[in-house]
């Protein structure tokens, strides 16, 4: 198991020092987003949420992570898109985003979640910046995964709110 | 040598400030002329066990500083010297500078020894005046027994413990003919890989006070003559400039010494590992850090202990009970052993709770130093009483309260207590009072601090407003509400600036600081017979009672402690008041009626007024009414932080995990009031427009 275990560090060394990392995707509106995997927690279904009064309406609540209190934010309204309902693909990818001041523990509604892929960082591209759509500024990189595109997300700045 | 020592550095430290405060308090007790002996053996132990501890974990600055007061405590404690109130003044300083010295060293910074040194002086200068008075006796004395000092030094060399000598029964021996003060060196010793435990790397340098001749000496030394480097020295005036270190080692032994031969002081290497530097002058910040560790009494741990066993007990009972089939007897029994249940773990989270609690004796304890040193600057005569030192507090709440409880302390002896000249023209006791008193009054914990002394100036302070522009001319207020004006920010009534309050920024500072621990100030005063600040504070920051409230669909939570009443609204009492203010008269009063469900902006409540309900709650001194659809259960709820993961939410002070694992909110009552836009009847809006505006 020891063996195992460092091989698979080594490998996980050697995807670093390549720049490799991996990504968990999901779908948002029929596009693909990645998230860095290592900030993600864990994935949850949808589930009853308690709402904040006067918050910003991406912010959907907060829900009762064992015990933590964790905020949950729509990515959809986040990035402009129109809202759906939330079905029982709807999961709540909760992520641990490194600010400033220490890092948060928050999870983002998306309507379901994809793939892991492994995306070499020099690989992803630049956004075109003559959209006038507000994601773009959530958006680090674009990355071609086969014949798929994948947006990368700025976590830090998405959930800096 | 290899034992990591580091691991019990911070054990020390909390240990050696715990000494330095019982050593302050004790000091502050002391009266010269009339000590008591007990209370100087408590304050020489203190000393003492600083002194060690530091010795051991080469902190020798610190414990070379000690070591001189010791000496000087100790023979106060022989009954070789007088107290005076001069020696007190300079032990309480010690003990600042012990303080200062520690807190360096906590934060691995070099500790500044000027001050150290500086008072090391004045030490010795007190301990020769002592000799100069029953000098001639002493010295008499060691005249008649032809005592003498010696410094021997004693370097074995490596394979010494080869030729069957043992250094330990040399040192026990030499012993046996004096007083001995032994110090080790292990600057030699090497590294753990290279260390070999047959050869020897430790020297030794003694100072050996004895009547027996130099002759003696050799003889202990007889048979390691030739396996070790020995040199035996009368001791005084003996040490070249090259072995001058910058810390000074005043031991019992040396100070004989110094009284013979009074300008040269015995100075010895320091030994290995902390080097401090004496010509720090640059002084950086000393930053403390917040301590992390509570002491717990074992008492409070094996209750806990008793009750998870009992907790393991009723666990086990419910278990059983499940595995039975289901009878209308089981079910009584199970409700019986849920029934325990609930009952142990509240036993349980009160007993928990309890750990954390401290006798608020940890914040009072400062205040004797503090009034002390105060009442001699401003030339006042203060006397200061606690009461209540064993009311128990949460220990987040003491450190909290007790910056704001020094601003207080500090302003009722500037501003409150009259100078000597004042209360005697006033027909007072020359010597004003101030109580603190601590005591528990429903869930809260309450804090009065009281002083005789002229009581605000409610003239002054109304002036004063005006001039800030806090309040117009024609303002009609009562003196409560004039008085309550000081906690508002920039206010201050002193005319000139001191060093000890009047900058403006204190009372909002106070208050605000209070308020941020969900506690409320105020101040009751009466001209020439003095006033009360009253401080209310929850027990705890961890749990509350609540009491659960819809709104719409959803629940919030009404901290108990705030709520004064709830009721059904009399409709024919409820006016408006400007656009949109519903004021209900209730008995005497007008109460602003702020519904939740407005500011919290949440849809389909039951808006009509005699559909719902009124919860009345007071802050402040300043009571509104919340709307609410419904009145749910009351329970204790755990406060959980919304800031951990998100950022503060106007009107919510956090947020709690129900039974069913749902999340509900707090609210924040002064919160909410600022965001419905509410005034305070008494500020200055209220007045000009004489109507309430809500801007939500």
């Amino acid at each position: 198991m020891n063996a195992e275990q460092s091989e698979i560090n080594n490998a996980l060394s050697l995807q670093q020092e390549q720049g490799v990392k991996q990504f968990l995707t999901f779908i948002m509106a029929d596009e693909e987003y990645g998230v860095d995997i290592l900030t993600v927690q864990e994935i949850r279904s949808w589930e009853e949420i308690t709402e904040l009064p006067n918050s910003p309406d991406f912010v959907k609540g907060v829900i009762n992570l064992r015990g933590t209190i964790v905020p949950i934010i729509d990515l959809r309204l986040r990035f402009g898109l129109p809202s759906v309902e939330y079905g029982s693909l709807t999961v709540v990818i909760v992520v641990k985003v490194e600010f400033e001041q220490g890092s948060k523990i928050m999870g983002i509604a998306v309507d379901a979640v994809s793939d892991v892929y492994s995306i070499a960082e020099q690989d992803a591209k630049a956004v075109p910046s003559l959209s006038e759509s507000n994601s773009c500024e959530y958006v680090a990189g674009l990355v071609n995964v086969g014949e798929k595109m994948v947006a990368l997300i700025d976590l830090q700045k998405t959930m800096n709110i | 040598m290899s034992i990591d020592l580091s691991q019990f550095f911070e054990v020390f430290f909390e240990e050696s400030f715990e000494g330095l405060d019982t050593m302050e308090a004790e000091l502050l007790n002391l009266v010269p002329g009339e000590e008591d002996l007990e209370t100087i053996n408590t304050i020489f132990r203190a000393a003492h066990s600083i002194k060690g501890g530091s010795g051991t974990f080469g902190f020798t600055s610190v414990a070379d500083f000690t070591h001189v007061l010791e000496t000087l405590l100790d023979q106060i404690r022989q009954g070789e010297r007088e107290l005076s109130t001069e020696h007190v003044n300079l032990l309480l300083k010690a003990v600042d500078c012990l303080r200062g010295l520690l807190a360096a060293l906590q934060s691995e910074q070099e500790p500044d020894l000027n001050e150290a040194n500086a008072l090391r002086l004045q030490f010795e200068q007190v301990l020769e005046i002592n000799n100069d008075a029953e000098a001639s006796v002493q010295l008499a004395d060691a005249k008649d027994t032809g005592s003498n000092t010696y410094q021997i030094d004693f370097k074995p060399h490596q394979h010494l413990f080869k030729t069957g000598n043992e250094p330990l029964f040399m040192i026990s021996e030499l012993a046996e003919l004096g007083e001995l003060e032994t110090h080790v060196f292990y600057d030699e010793v090497p590294d753990i890989t290279e260390l070999s435990s047959d050869e020897c790397f430790l020297h030794w340098r003694f100072f050996l006070n004895t009547a027996k001749d130099e002759k003696a000496i050799n003889e202990v030394f007889e048979w390691v003559e030739d396996d070790a480097d020995i040199s035996i020295e009368l001791c005084g005036g003996l040490f070249t400039d090259d072995l001058q270190s910058n810390t000074v080692n005043q031991s019992a032994v040396s100070e004989e010494c110094t009284s013979k031969n009074e300008e040269s002081s015995t100075t010895q290497p320091t030994p290995a590992p902390v080097k401090p530097k004496a010509q720090s002058n640059d002084k950086k910040p000393t930053t403390t850090p917040e301590s992390t560790s509570i002491r717990v009494g074992i008492d409070k741990v094996d209750s806990l202990i008793n009750m998870v066993g009992e907790l393991v007990i009723t666990q086990a009972m419910l278990n059983q009970l499940s595995e039975q089939e289901i009878t209308p007897a089981t079910i009584t029994s199970l409700q019986e052993g849920l029934a325990q249940l609930a009952h142990n773990t509240r036993d349980l989270q009160e007993n928990v709770m309890r750990i954390r609690m401290l006798p608020i004796n940890f914040v009072f304890s400062r205040f004797p130093r503090l009034v002390r040193d105060i009442a001699q600057k401003l030339n006042k005569q203060v006397e200061l009483k606690l009461l209540g030192e064993q009311t128990e507090l949460d220990k987040t709440v003491m450190e909290k309260i007790s910056d704001p409880m020094v601003h207080l302390v500090r302003n009722s002896l500037d501003h409150g207590l009259e100078t000597v000249e004042q209360r005697v023209a006033a027909g007072k006791d020359p010597v004003g009072t101030v109580t603190l008193n601590a005591f528990h009054q429903g869930g809260n914990i309450v804090i009065e601090i009281m002083d005789d002394g002229q009581g605000l100036n409610t003239k002054k302070i109304r002036e004063k407003a005006i001039a800030n522009e806090l309040i117009t001319a024609d303002s009609i207020l009562s003196d409560e509400e004039v008085n309550e004006l000081i906690f508002m920010p920039g206010f201050s009534t002193m005319d000139e600036v001191s060093d000890l309050s009047g900058r403006g920024v204190g009372m909002d500072v106070v208050k605000r600081n209070i308020q941020s621990l969900n506690g409320s100030v105020e101040v009751t005063s009466a001209p020439g017979v003095g006033s009360t600040f009253t401080i209310r504070l929850p027990l705890t920051l961890a749990i509350l009672d609540g009491q659960l409230v819809k709104v719409a669909k959803h629940t919030y939570i009404i901290p108990l402690i705030s709520i004064v009443e709830s009721l059904q609204i009399d409709i024919t009492k409820v006016s408006r008041v400007g656009k949109n203010l519903d004021v209900l008269r209730l008995r005497d009063e007008y109460i602003p009626i702020l519904r939740l469900y407005d500011i919290f902006n949440h849809q389909n409540a039951i808006e009509s007024l005699d559909k719902t309900l009124l919860v009345v709650v007071e802050t402040d001194n300043q009571k509104v009414g919340l709307l609410v659809d419904d009145l749910l259960s009351q329970q204790q709820v755990v406060i959980k932080s919304l800031e951990a993961n998100y950022h503060k939410v106007d009107g919510v002070s956090g947020a709690t995990i129900l039974g069913d694992g749902r999340v509900s909110l707090i609210v924040d009552i002064s919160g909410l009031i600022k965001l419905s836009g509410l005034k305070k009847p008494g500020s200055q809006d209220l007045i000009i427009d004489q109507h309430i505006a809500v801007e939500a």
